[in-house]
């Protein structure tokens, strides 16, 4: 993208039809390192990869326990995360203070789009710089959603975000049609393995990425540093198969039960506006 | 001149106190000129029963709303669908149970609008009371009522009850006001969780003859309403059969001769 005169303020339309403020928001979000969610019938998880600015410093929490039964995965402006982080417990507390009765997540997330709009539509604000991915269960069962900083949100049945997250996504790809029926354990090594797909040879430990579940029965719980470096032991040392890492994706329209548009395609046309990824 | 000033400055601060006194008061306690706040109830229900049984919840309740001593109104309806999933039964002042109705029709549109799979079940709607009531309670001017709450949702019953004062909790059967004191011995002895729902219509209908003989606000006009995972349904009103042939009644005053 381009700089042009209308990307100044974000009440601004292009004459194109565009919001290019909001579009820059979503670049920041691709920016982010990656952030993947899986989800089966019955479980979510969530991993990331962290990177620490350096040696000497910790990395940035990027997984957040929302409630019991529902947290989030963020890529992009983390203080932005961390906010909207807080806003999302708040609203989760309150609710179960009310009603005594977890907030159902699908409610959640609109919440969120609409706060996520409010900042799209003033001119003194600026939009939120993060997409969250937003794992949850409610009573339909178990649910992944993709919010972004246009203030739209997606279900996903798996996703990836963040900066060489089309790496993660076309691994998901071919293998989320056994999401559905697949046990923890699996779509948990399978998280990994996406991971590893985004970190292009780079050597994957414990250190470098957080892996979180949530699902029937199990709260929400971030998994500690020794379980999944003993689960990324097991299946370098059996052997498992190394999926192939492509950079030519075909336009593939399965993408869980969301609705995401190829981000090549749109691109190839200058005119049409790119959506969430 | 000195004298007049000092009258006239000792003026302005008894003025002065007075106000400084009576806005402490009013900010304080609210006094009753400045707020309204329920103090007694003027039209109120009776006992409210309600029973878990084999398919879901049945609750009973008559149809009086008494005026302090008189029976002013015999055609009330005290049980109420709450959503699809919940029934509520409401005893004390009738006005405020109709205010709560429109909480709870304001409560149950906002969660159809969502329009996302997700309801309210009767859990929830039974916390939202009780926080409202316990709320109002805080602030000195309470909803007058006792509230039984049942419902099924997702195959598990429920049944709950919250008094005026923010009381609440939840049981296999309970009862507001005298349905308390004369009903809930009767379920305790003959209450079982396998009721059907003859079985459970029977042992309301004890219950509320029980009532009908010793509360004198209770009136012969009832209606049992029932919910189930499939629905509710409401009665219509009808009397229960009462026996008055006692000796005793026929002939007060042969233990006593000389009273009437």
């Amino acid at each position: 993208m381009f700089r042009n005169q209308y990307d100044t303020d974000v009440t601004t339309w292009s004459p194109a039809g565009r919001l290019f403020q909001v579009e820059y928001a979503m670049e920041a979000v691709k920016q982010g390192s990656v952030a993947i969610g899986l989800r089966s019938k019955t479980h979510i998880v969530l991993a990331c990869v962290n990177k620490a600015n350096s040696e000497l410093s910790s990395h940035q929490r990027k997984i957040f326990k929302v409630d019991d039964h529902i947290g989030v995965a963020i890529a992009g402006l983390t203080a932005d995360g961390r906010v909207l982080s807080r806003y999302m417990r708040s609203e989760c507390i309150n609710y179960g203070y009310t009603y005594e009765s977890p907030l159902p997540v699908g409610r959640l997330v609109v919440q969120l789009a609409d706060k996520a709009q409010v900042c799209t539509q003033r001119s003194w604000k600026r939009p939120y710089g993060v997409g969250l991915l937003v794992a949850g269960l409610d009573e339909s069962g178990a649910h992944l959603y993709y919010n972004c900083p246009s203030g739209n949100y997606f279900e996903y049945q798996a996703f990836a975000i963040g900066s060489r997250s089309q790496a993660a996504k076309t691994y998901l790809e071919r293998k989320f049609e056994k999401f559905t029926e697949s046990s923890r354990d699996d779509l948990v090594k399978d998280a990994l393995f996406a991971i590893r797909e985004t970190l292009q040879g780079e050597k994957l430990t414990s250190h470098v990425c957080t892996v979180a579940v949530v699902g029937v029965g199990e709260a929400f719980n971030i998994l500690d540093q020794e379980t999944v470096q003993t689960l990324i032991n097991e299946f370098e040392i059996s052997g498992e198969e190394a999926p192939i890492n492509e950079s030519n994706v075909e336009q593939s329209g399965g993408d869980g039960d969301g609705a995401a548009p190829d981000q090549r395609g749109a691109a190839a046309e200058e005119g049409a506006a790119p959506m969430d990824i | 001149m000195p004298s007049e000033q000092k009258l006239g400055s000792a003026i302005v601060d008894t003025v002065f106190a007075n106000m400084v006194s009576s806005q402490n008061e009013s900010s304080l306690l609210s006094s009753e000129g400045d707020s309204q706040r329920t103090q007694y109830p003027y039209v109120t229900g009776t006992s409210v029963i309600g029973i878990k049984y084999k398919d879901g919840i049945l609750m009973a309740a008559d149809m009086g709303g008494s005026y302090g001593s008189t029976i002013r109104y015999k055609s009330v309806e005290r049980l109420k669908q709450v959503g699809k999933h919940s029934l509520i039964g409401a005893s004390g002042e009738i006005s405020d149970f109709q205010e709560i109705l429109r909480y709870l029709d304001e409560l149950i549109l906002h969660d159809s609008m969502w329009d996302d799979g997700n309801s309210l079940g009767p859990k929830e709607v039974h916390n939202y009371l009780t926080r409202v009531l316990y709320n109002r309670r805080n602030k000195f001017d309470p909803l007058w009522n006792s509230l039984v709450l049942g419902g099924v949702k997702n195959g598990q019953k429920y049944l709950g009850s919250v008094s005026m004062i923010g009381v609440h909790f939840e049981d296999d059967h309970v009862a507001t006001g005298f349905g308390n004191h004369l009903a809930r011995p009767i379920l305790r002895e003959e209450w079982r969780e396998d009721l059907t729902f003859e079985e459970g219509v029977k042992l309301l209908e004890k219950c509320m003859r029980n009532l009908l003989y010793r509360d004198r606000s209770a009136v012969n006009k009832l209606q049992i309403a029932k919910i189930t995972e499939e629905g509710l349904t409401i009665s219509q009103p009808y009397s229960l059969k009462t026996f008055w042939n006692f000796a005793a009644f026929k002939n007060p005053t042969v233990g006593a001769e000389g009273s009437w």
